[in-house]
């Protein structure tokens, strides 16, 4: 009778006892206690910033503090002027390098799912290696790799006795370092969602004498579709996000819209207008991921039996 | 040509493919090694004075030595507090059916999708309406923000193959929680935890966005690099760079034959591991 009315916390202080029933309440109490450190810090860490950035983002342009009374210039600005233009330069870019990650991925994908055998972990290893070296450095090294006098241009230079252009600072390259840059976010998702098709399934169109082209659109594609919708949301929002890939690989080139936001924090001293520019960052990116993750049931990509 | 020559042959294109795609992956970390081991000034391929002076440099400068004790200490304190954490969270992500649970998922996972480096700054205007002053302190909380996700994720992925009725039959016969969690849970879900540290350390190590904005004027490894690529070439940058790659490389090859030793030893012994 009192243990009813005492809340969550204080009936699981004991563990279970015989009852099913009790033992299901204890799970589910557990459950909800075990979660509340993270949302602690993601409450502190992650919901409140984000609301002081909204916040901010209404504030008289070129101030520094959030107890102001609030308008809409920032956004005023922000559609007035040609800042649309960064947006459509870091959502193609991104979209184009989701594209290619899908291609390229997807044999390696399908290698380490089925065909690998126990060296899978082995090249998973060597795959997870580099998120560990900050992405600036890796960058980096490709810019030793195509600059004038570089391994690649050096090389071409003593065997052949040609002299090329670099193709350093252009489009093409800062899409270059995003595709290399995001490769593991898109091959483990695709990894795992490759290795959710049944290899009967599999052999049994084949029997049925489906051709290969028709086994991977009819059967294995929409299988493994989790894996891959994961995979490229994850490798697009990075993407839309990154920053290092532009100024170290791309010159300047192109200003991407993270860029923007940067030069009105710092050069610029406009927290309220860079604040303006990440909500609008924010809402694009937030709305895809979550209309996307809406659909999808983690349980069974994360391999619950 | 029959059905298993057709597969042989696509099982060796996509051999083939997956060695082209390692290559590449390793391709900047193979020129850094390269130009780390230059003795001229400036980086010229084919190389004329190979050595190691810009190795020696580096490493006597005390600068690059206040670096690494910053990156290390921001790196160790992220990694105790993420394995707490996230070993809860991933219990409720993945152990526990709980009201809530679903929700609670796509909550954990959405810092993870989402730009650090808005991330980072949201989190520097949060401190600062604070009124923290930003130093490797605050940086250490904006790293837990991403890195203790990422961990829970990891775990979790081990509690997904963990049997509930391990823990149940110890509560049945009649362990307490605490002896349940020392004797049953932490010994089956160790690799997990220990995959998650390791995770743990290395991202944070290896993070430069929530660094950038959130550490005010203390110094990370890769800030400091990113500072000079940005302001003209030093060979130090190549050099911390290797460091950096053959170091995580070391970690993670080493932690993952500890791993798999350990697990070797536990069969041995029978089946009580």
């Amino acid at each position: 009778m009192m243990a009813e009315l005492v809340d969550d916390t204080h009936r699981t202080g004991s563990p279970p006892g015989g009852t099913g029933a009790g033992l299901g309440r204890w799970i589910s109490a557990a459950g909800r206690r075990h979660s509340l450190p993270i949302l602690l810090l993601l409450l502190l860490g992650f919901v409140a910033p984000l609301l002081t950035i909204v916040g901010f983002s209404f504030m008289p342009p070129r101030t520094f503090s959030i107890w102001q009374w609030p308008t809409f210039e920032n956004y005023r600005v922000i559609f007035a002027e040609t800042y649309y233009t960064s947006f459509l330069w870091s959502l193609g870019m991104a979209v184009v390098t989701v594209a290619i990650l899908i291609v390229i991925c997807y044999p390696v994908a399908y290698g380490l799912a089925k065909t690998f055998g126990r060296w899978a972990n082995l090249v998973t290893l060597l795959m997870v290696l580099p998120l560990f070296v900050s992405e600036n450095v890796r960058l980096y090294g490709w810019v030793l790799f195509f600059i004038k006098g570089g391994v690649l241009l050096g090389a071409i230079k003593s065997l052949f006795g040609v002299e090329l252009e670099s193709v350093l600072f252009q489009p093409g390259t800062i899409i270059f370092g995003m595709v290399y840059v995001y490769l593991p976010f898109m091959l483990f998702p695709m990894t795992l969602g490759v290795s959710m098709v049944p290899r009967d399934l599999v052999d049994a169109a084949n029997d049925l004498g489906a051709s290969r082209l028709q086994i991977f659109r009819e059967v294995e594609l929409p299988l493994a579709m989790p894996g891959l919708v994961i995979g490229s949301l994850l490798t697009f929002v990075l993407a839309v996000g990154a920053i290092a890939e532009a100024k170290v690989l791309g010159g300047q080139s192109v200003i991407p819209v993270t860029h923007d936001i940067e030069i009105a924090f710092t050069y610029a001293q406009n927290w309220p207008l860079g604040a303006g520019i990440s909500v609008m960052l924010i809402l694009i990116v937030g709305a895809l991921v979550l209309a996307v993750l809406r659909r999808f049931d983690l349980d069974r990509i994360l391999g619950r039996r | 040509m029959t059905i298993e020559g057709t597969k042989r042959w696509s099982h060796a294109l996509i051999t083939a493919w997956t060695v082209v795609i390692v290559l590449f992956i390793y391709m900047p970390a193979f020129c850094g090694l390269l130009a780390s081991l230059t003795s001229s000034r400036y980086f010229n391929f084919p190389i004329t004075k190979w050595g190691l002076v810009w190795w020696g440099k580096t490493f006597a400068s005390l600068e690059v030595r206040a670096l690494l004790s910053t990156s290390i200490t921001i790196a160790l304190i992220v990694t105790a507090i993420s394995v707490v954490l996230a070993f809860f969270a991933a219990l409720a992500f993945a152990r526990y059916e709980w009201r809530g649970r679903s929700i609670f998922q796509k909550i954990v996972l959405l810092p993870i999708f989402f730009p650090q480096s808005v991330l980072g700054l949201a989190l520097l205007l949060w401190f600062n309406a604070l009124g923290i002053e930003t130093s490797w302190k605050t940086a250490v909380f904006a790293h837990l923000v991403w890195v203790v996700p990422v961990a829970t994720l990891v775990i979790s992925i081990q509690v997904y193959s963990f049997d509930p009725a391990l823990e149940e039959a110890a509560f049945d016969l009649g362990a307490s929680r605490w002896q349940v969690l020392k004797e049953v849970t932490l010994p089956v879900l160790w690799p997990g935890l220990f995959s998650g540290a390791l995770f743990s350390f290395l991202l944070s190590w290896g993070n430069f966005p929530l660094s950038l904005f959130t550490d005010g004027a203390d110094t990370t490894v890769p800030e400091y690099m990113y500072a000079k690529m940005v302001a003209g070439y030093t060979p130090g940058v190549p050099v911390l760079g290797t460091v950096s790659t053959v170091g995580a490389a070391v970690l993670l090859l080493g932690g993952y034959a500890f791993i798999l030793l350990v697990r070797r030893a536990r069969a041995e012994d029978g089946p009580t591991g």
